[in-house]
């Protein structure tokens, strides 16, 4: 057991290699811009098994800093079973300046929305019991099952728990 | 057996964390930091931070006050900017009355540049900041409130000679427009307190920037 884990792991980190991106997908030029209900709406409406919310924003810096983590994810697992949202928590007054303009230069393929809903103390509790509100932070959905991190992740430890998740 | 197998997987995982971040990042944000965490009514500690004037300040200074609002916030973050009228109008109210807000910005300035001391000095001259605002040089003063962001509010109330935490969250229902503020919730909490009532919403949430590393 110890080896077949070390031979995954080691698999993992050995795989490390940089692939020039294409650029977006018009499709991102385009952010829709929700409430919480309708974000939750969106998310059960969703085709995938297993889905991967990221709470992100342009200005939190941990945030950028995992982004390509996610979008390796997406590049690698995404697909009929398995899809990765960006949620970015800024300002609507920032969408056309900051996050179109951030999503356009990245090269950003992941589906992003905009959740814009002020009542904060309402909707932060139903996305997680335990979030404080601190962002990044991600949840991880499958077929009911739920896990929820108020965390930056590493290249490791993003891929670890994913694969964890997937396959317990 | 299962769990042996369990610990195997962790540490594995947790080598292999260890080993990547000497070998590739040299830094780590996600290794979770030892965090205390405050509830309510539990007692908090008292500090010593340097203030922007240079002066050490601890809350036992404050001999006449009947409590404060502690309030972790920074110059970067834009919640924390949108808020910095709001935290001005607290420390304009209720200082008079015995709570003065006491600013901490928990961020290390060599992970967030922009909350240096030196720029503290300048945010707090540039906005007429009337409360102190300390650096938690070390960080070692928010993991032990709990604090996990920016702006994050703890309303303390003096018993006996104890501190005792009597809310903790966000300054009202609306951090980023103060134009739909429905709810004041520290304003809430204080008045909950000076009138010897209890208080209606204990903790609150909103979504702020977490504390830089």
């Amino acid at each position: 057991m110890k080896r077949v884990v070390f031979a995954a792991v080691l698999l993992l980190l050995l795989s490390c290699k940089k692939e020039v991106k294409e650029p977006a997908e018009p499709e991102n030029d385009h952010i829709e811009v929700v409430n919480f209900s309708e974000l939750e709406k969106l998310l059960q409406e969703q085709e995938e098994e297993v889905l991967l919310v990221n709470f992100w924003a342009t200005w939190c810096k941990p945030c950028v800093e995992e982004m390509p983590y996610f979008e390796e994810v997406h590049d690698s697992l995404a697909g009929p079973d398995l899809k990765v949202i960006l949620v970015s928590l800024d300002f609507p007054d920032k969408l056309e300046s900051q996050v179109i303009p951030f999503v356009r230069n990245k090269g950003l393929e992941p589906q992003v929305i905009l959740l814009d809903d002020p009542h904060e103390n309402d909707w932060i509790p139903k996305v997680d019991s335990t979030w404080s509100g601190a962002i990044p932070a991600t949840l991880f959905l499958k077929e009911g099952k739920r896990k929820f991190f108020e965390k930056s992740f590493t290249r490791t430890s993003l891929f670890s728990e994913v694969s964890k998740f997937i396959n317990p | 057996m299962k769990n042996r197998n369990y610990f195997a997987l962790l540490f594995a995982i947790s080598l292999t964390t260890i080993f990547t971040v000497f070998a590739f990042t040299g830094t780590d944000t996600s290794l979770d930091r030892f965090i205390v965490s405050y509830n309510i009514g539990d007692k908090a500690e008292d500090f010593s931070l340097k203030n922007i004037d240079g002066k050490m300040v601890s809350l036992s200074d404050f001999k006449q006050a009947k409590g404060f609002i502690v309030i972790f916030t920074c110059n970067t973050c834009p919640y924390s900017v949108a808020n910095e009228d709001r935290i001005i109008e607290l420390d304009k109210k209720y200082k008079p009355k015995g709570f003065p807000v006491i600013a901490i910005n928990p961020n290390n300035p060599e992970a967030s540049p922009g909350d240096s001391f030196e720029l503290m000095q300048a945010r707090a001259a540039e906005k007429g900041f009337t409360f102190p605002y300390l650096l938690d040089e070390g960080q070692k003063v928010y993991p032990e409130y709990g604090a996990t962001k920016t702006p994050h509010v703890f309303v303390l109330e003096k018993e006996d000679k104890d501190l005792i935490v009597k809310y903790i969250g966000a300054i009202d229902d609306s951090s980023r427009d103060p134009g739909s503020v429905t709810k004041k919730y520290v304003e809430n909490a204080v008045d909950a307190l000076l009138a010897n009532q209890p208080i209606e919403m204990v903790s609150t949430r909103a979504i702020g920037c977490g504390i830089k590393n």
